[in-house]
């Protein structure tokens, strides 16, 4: 029975257990976007990253497909993991920002920007539906077709299955199917939802903060909320001494 | 699909076992045979393997070199590599498409050629290249585009008799530009 650490906790398992299943079996939060009990793992979102130190070696593994071996040190949540995730949930955000999932791991993984362009896609190509209607449905009527920018899934020859029972199975399954509330600005790149929502700061000056310090409304959003750094950011004029 | 195809994928299909791995094996004998993958044909090799069709079709549609659409007698690549783009691979495309006539599918009313742009063809050195078949043609210009094509196109009616050109190189061979002018 491999004997591994996570986080510093030392956990026995069954050989064959994954380190995702090992973090899960310890409790320990790993988010995922391609993994779903009863199917195969399948390594394609990349989400459920973790450092993991073997011997001399020091690497960012996907825990969901990676084996628990005797003697490993896994880092769950380090600073370099943190960062792939975050970077990776930007990624996904802009693929497809009308996801409700998508949009709810930004929120709980602290993305607070997007910097690049809305893509709008219907498909990430998690393969949780392909997965879903071959390993659970037993029918495999869809599949992927194509490669590299080509890739999507369809069923054969683009014509209806034979195979298919209209179970609805993919559709549950599907991290993008599901839309997110229409909130206040609904057309935004990231909602992020509640935690975006800013107080109103009445006290506002051209380059400056308000006086009061330190201010309430300030001290909960800092330099990231939109109407305080637009404010900032404009005509900054040093003093230039005049050249006699 | 025609019935004698068809007919000519049975045979095919049975020497092989009936185990997945034999998938990419089979598919590219039908696609020498028939020159390309018929719908039925997939059908049929699904049935066979007992995997799902959608399984046959994804590696059917990944690799270049299975074609779902009947391709012409002759494929004709040219390549567009990094070298043979440099020293001319889009305008010898562009002439080999003119001469032949195909269509936006890449091949020609009268099934005779299929043209297609390839990354590369591994003999940079020889560039531009383009390859009929399995003759590689090395350092083409747009002007002997078409005297290297005359060998692949069909007889006049009156010569019919003599089916097989012996000019047509059957085995894998590499021309040089100065041969085929």
């Amino acid at each position: 029975m491999p004997t591994l650490t996570m986080n510093g906790i030392t956990v026995e398992v069954e050989r064959g257990t994954t380190l995702l299943e090992a973090a899960q079996f310890l409790g320990l939060p790993i988010p995922t976007l391609c993994h779903e009990d009863g199917l195969a793992p399948y390594g394609g979102c990349r989400l459920c990253v973790v450092e993991v130190v073997n011997g001399a070696k020091k690497s960012l593994q996907s825990s969901c497909t990676y084996p628990a071996l005797d003697g490993l040190q896994v880092f769950t949540h380090s600073a370099r993991v943190e960062k792939a995730r975050r970077l990776l949930v930007e990624l996904y955000v802009a693929t497809c920002p009308q996801s409700k999932r998508i949009q709810d791991l930004a929120s709980a993984m602290g993305v607070r920007q997007v910097r690049y362009d809305a893509k709008h896609e219907h498909c990430i190509q998690c393969g949780l539906c392909v997965r879903m209607c071959e390993q659970q449905m037993m029918a495999g009527a869809i599949g992927f077709s194509g490669r590299g920018l080509h890739r999507e899934v369809t069923r054969p020859f683009d014509t209806t299955s034979d195979t298919c029972r209209q179970c609805g199975a993919c559709l549950y399954i599907c991290p993008v199917c599901e839309l997110r509330c229409a909130g206040p600005d609904a057309e935004s790149t990231l909602c992020n939802g509640c935690l975006n929502i800013s107080t109103a700061c009445f006290q506002t000056y051209d380059n400056a903060m308000c006086s009061l310090d330190p201010c309430h409304a300030c001290e909960i959003d800092g330099p990231f909320r939109a109407d305080v750094r637009v404010k900032l950011q404009p005509q900054i004029e040093f003093p230039v001494l005049a050249k006699k | 699909m025609p019935q004698s195809e068809l007919g000519q994928i049975e045979p095919l299909l049975q020497e092989f076992d009936n185990t997945r791995a034999n998938l990419i094996p089979i598919l590219q004998q039908i696609q020498a045979t028939c020159s390309y993958l018929p719908q039925e044909a997939l059908r049929r090799v699904a049935r066979k393997l007992q995997v799902p069709l959608s399984d046959v079709y994804q590696v059917a549609t990944f690799y270049r070199c299975f074609s779902l659409k009947p391709r012409g007698k002759h494929l004709v690549q040219v390549c567009l590599g990094t070298a043979c783009h440099v020293r001319g691979g889009q305008k010898v495309l562009e002439r080999t498409q003119v001469e032949t006539g195909v269509d936006a599918a890449g091949t020609s009313a009268d099934m005779q050629f299929t043209v297609e742009a390839v990354r590369c063809l591994g003999c940079c050195g020889l560039a531009p290249v383009m390859r009929v078949d399995k003759t590689t043609f090395a350092h083409v210009e747009q002007t002997k585009v078409r005297g290297l094509l005359t060998r692949y196109r069909p007889r006049k009616p009156a010569t019919s008799e003599a089916e097989k050109t012996p000019a047509v190189p059957a085995e894998s061979t590499l021309v040089h530009g100065g041969d085929h002018a």
